[in-house]
């Protein structure tokens, strides 16, 4: 028998440590040690509930448990076989106890459906893929439906585009649908380009065959023979489980002519970028798989109408895609039972920074942050304070504690002035500097500027310029507004989705954070420590002995003697001319004294 | 391989495919039994997933365990890697992080061949549909 006793931070918290070694002890005394094998585990994502202990093999599954109620564990479950009901979950619903952590599927906030073979089955190998139902939804399809009753589908199941803007999918394919002809294209977008997002990279390498088949799915609903993957050429792993899906798929007649008997043709190719991120942009992207560059167009028309070779086109990612075969199999109802009321299903995000557990997630929409933060990813790092999460990428923003209790879907992101984007989610704590952050967004959207428009060429740059006038102490108020006006007439007048969304974290930041902007220009201060030109070294002149060390090692002689002795000392103390000062932090690392302080 | 020529051909495939791993799974002798799957994306790899699955293959014939391994893709514990799922004959599967070498000789010294656990397990925390 195994006592498994949480050890997530949160339940250490709450003496996980303690109930462990009580664990031990009793065992020990009843001479139960050798049957019964008590282990500290990783975090059950369920911290509200802490601390957790579960005995095996029967999954129990005990929640709040304080050290003294381990006797009561070990006398009633593990000696007599009887479970401790009191301290079995509860379910808030039917106010039952439920004690089998196979039946309280609902405990866990997550609920993987785009992620539903990663981590499963072996990507590369199709068998595993279809012993788990791969390519009966294509079946389906072919043989069951007709091309619109699968746009239908697709539409009422109310999926909608996850590379972040969020447009209704099956809408999408009935407009390109509309536009028959002989020579049209479904276009897989794989150019995943947020900083620190890798959902679509992930989903490529655990699951390729999800995408092959609901790229033939979305072929035969609109029309179209050929498949196009836009992948970036730095995602080697990816690239190479993609092929294997492929070759395999056309070995067992899923992909190539006469699919499944059915007389629909369709086959799959990959194209490769260089990793630029506006080729995330359709009409970028396009361009730059038809050998130019990839720079955007007006739209419309769009790619629906005027796409690849300028044939119609549909552009989805990869995770819209990845929905796509079990929307077929467990129907459009099912689909739309899952999140919130206008946006359906999940949403799978790149969990990062300041937090516990770093992973990848996937959350039924209007999930909360704080469930996300807290639960999930198992609170912030080292017990610091949380200072705010970054969602959306370069094209998002920063939201704070007051966003906390907020719903997770598109409309609610946008509201609160960030967006879904593709799913990048970094959690900040106190030592994060948002006017640092904003400036961090801004240098990628100007390296990643295609430099077709001036706006986004011109105008991102003179925001950076402002941003780094005010990290470096010589913003003025002005400068804020200044700021504001430039983002107003980027967000109004840029060509493409980047260029429109590229201030935001700079708007966000500003009215989420204003009082940090202001404390950066008016008293030329971080709080966070983060902008090094705003730190000033101080010696602490009753502290410094005088000796002299950090004299020697500072390379910028920025350090001198002073004519003030202070009691108890025989030298003078130093002092550090801030005018010289390269702020490289050696003084400090060399005073002995803890003398040296960074203000 | 034939091509699948219709739906009802890659359901009755579907079938053959499920039940032959339920065969593996419900079979009498307990040494072919265990099954050891290891989350390799490029993160995983790139933590040492490749160069620990190839250690536990080398340690599992020291031992004369028959253990069958396979590569996965990601299972989201980002915090843990690399990360391995064991499971053994009649019990439910188990993930363990930071394997590493001396990891991966505890648990099959410990866990697969005297069923004793080792720290490091990992809690399953989503659904799958």
């Amino acid at each position: 028998m195994h006592v498994l006793v949480c050890g997530g931070t949160g339940c250490q918290a709450s003496a996980s440590a303690q109930i462990i070694e009580n664990f031990q002890r009793i065992l020990a005394e009843k001479g139960l040690q050798n049957e019964v094998q008590v282990v500290r585990t990783g975090c059950f994502g369920f911290c509200e509930k802490g601390p957790i202990v579960k005995i095996m093999p029967d999954n129990t599954f005990y929640t709040q448990v304080k050290p003294e109620d381990v006797e009561k564990i070990i006398n009633e479950h593990i000696i007599k076989g009887r479970k401790v009901t009191d301290l079995l979950y509860l379910d808030p619903e039917n106010k039952e106890h439920v004690s089998d952590s196979k039946h309280m599927g609902f405990y866990r906030k997550q609920l993987r459906i785009a992620l539903r073979n990663c981590g499963f089955i072996n990507p590369e190998n199709i068998d595993e893929c279809i012993s788990r139902g791969g390519y009966e939804a294509l079946g389906k399809c072919l043989s069951e439906m007709t091309p619109q009753q699968v746009i239908d589908e697709v539409t009422k199941s109310g999926l909608r585009g996850r590379g972040g803007a969020g447009f209704p999918t099956g809408v999408k394919w009935g407009l390109c649908a509309k536009n028959k002809c002989d020579e049209m294209y479904v276009i897989c977008n794989a150019d995943e380009g947020d900083p620190g997002a890798f959902m679509d990279r992930s989903i490529m390498e655990g699951d390729p065959h999800s995408i092959v088949e609901a790229m033939a799915i979305c072929g035969y609903a609109i029309g179209a023979t050929h498949g196009l993957v836009y992948i970036r050429a730095e995602y080697p792993l990816a690239i190479h489980r993609l092929q294997v899906a492929i070759a395999q798929a056309r070995e067992y007649g899923l992909l190539g002519k006469d699919i499944l008997g059915s007389g629909f043709d369709f086959d799959i190719e990959l194209r490769y970028g260089a990793g630029a991120f506006v080729c995330g942009e359709e009409t970028a992207l396009i361009h730059s798989m038809e050998g130019m560059r990839g720079e955007p167009t007006l739209k419309p028309p769009f790619p629906a109408v005027h796409g690849y070779k300028g044939q119609p086109s549909n552009v989805n990612n990869v995770e819209t895609f990845a929905n796509v075969p079990i929307i077929i199999t467990k129907g459009a109802d099912w689909f739309a039972s899952i999140g919130s009321e206008k946006s359906k299903g999940t949403k799978v995000f790149a969990l990062a920074g300041q937090i516990n557990n770093v992973g990848l997630i996937e959350v039924p929409m209007g999930t909360t942050l704080r469930d996300i933060i807290y639960e999930i990813g198992g609170g912030i790092k080292g017990g610091r304070k949380f200072k705010a999460v970054q969602t959306g990428g370069p094209s998002g923003g920063c939201l704070t504690e007051k966003h906390l209790d907020t719903p997770i879907d598109y409309e609610s992101l946008a509201a609160a002035g960030s967006m879904m984007g593709s799913g990048g989610m970094v959690v900040m704590d106190d030592t994060s500097c948002m006017v640092a952050i904003a400036k961090f967004y801004l240098e990628f959207t100007c390296e990643e500027s295609c430099g077709k428009c001036s706006p986004c060429r011109i105008g991102n740059k003179r925001m950076l310029e402002i941003l780094t006038k005010i990290t470096e102490g010589r913003g003025t108020m002005d400068d804020l507004q200044e700021l504001r006006n430039l983002a107003a007439v980027i967000k109004d007048t840029a060509l493409c989705g980047l260029g429109q969304t590229s201030p935001n974290p700079v708007l966000s930041t500003l009215d989420n954070f204003w009082d940090e902007y202001v404390e950066h220009v008016v008293d030329k201060k971080c709080r966070a420590g983060v902008c090094k030109k705003l730190m000033r070294y101080e010696i602490d002149k009753e502290k410094c002995i005088g000796c002299g060390a950090c004299k020697k090692n500072c390379p910028a002689e920025a350090i001198s003697k002073t004519d003030y002795i202070a009691p108890g000392h025989k030298l003078p103390s130093m002092m550090i001319d801030p005018s010289k000062c390269i702020k490289c932090g050696a003084c400090i690392s060399t005073c002995k004294f803890g003398a040296i302080s960074v203000k | 391989m034939a091509k699948v020529k219709s739906l009802a051909e890659l359901k009755a495939m579907r079938e053959k495919l499920q039940s032959n791993i339920d065969l593996r799974e419900k079979s009498n002798d307990p040494d072919s039994l265990v099954q050891i799957k290891v989350a390799m994306a490029t993160c995983g790899i790139a933590a040492g997933a490749k160069q620990v699955m190839e250690h536990m293959m080398e340690k599992a014939d020291e031992l004369k365990l028959s253990i069958v391994f396979t590569q996965t893709g990601c299972m989201g514990y980002c915090h843990a890697e690399p990360t391995i799922e064991v499971k053994c004959p009649g019990k439910d599967p188990i993930v363990f992080g930071h394997v590493d070498n001396n990891r991966a000789d505890e648990i099959l010294t410990k866990y697969v061949m005297n069923n004793e656990m080792v720290e490091g397990v990992i809690p399953v925390n989503y659904e799958t549909i």
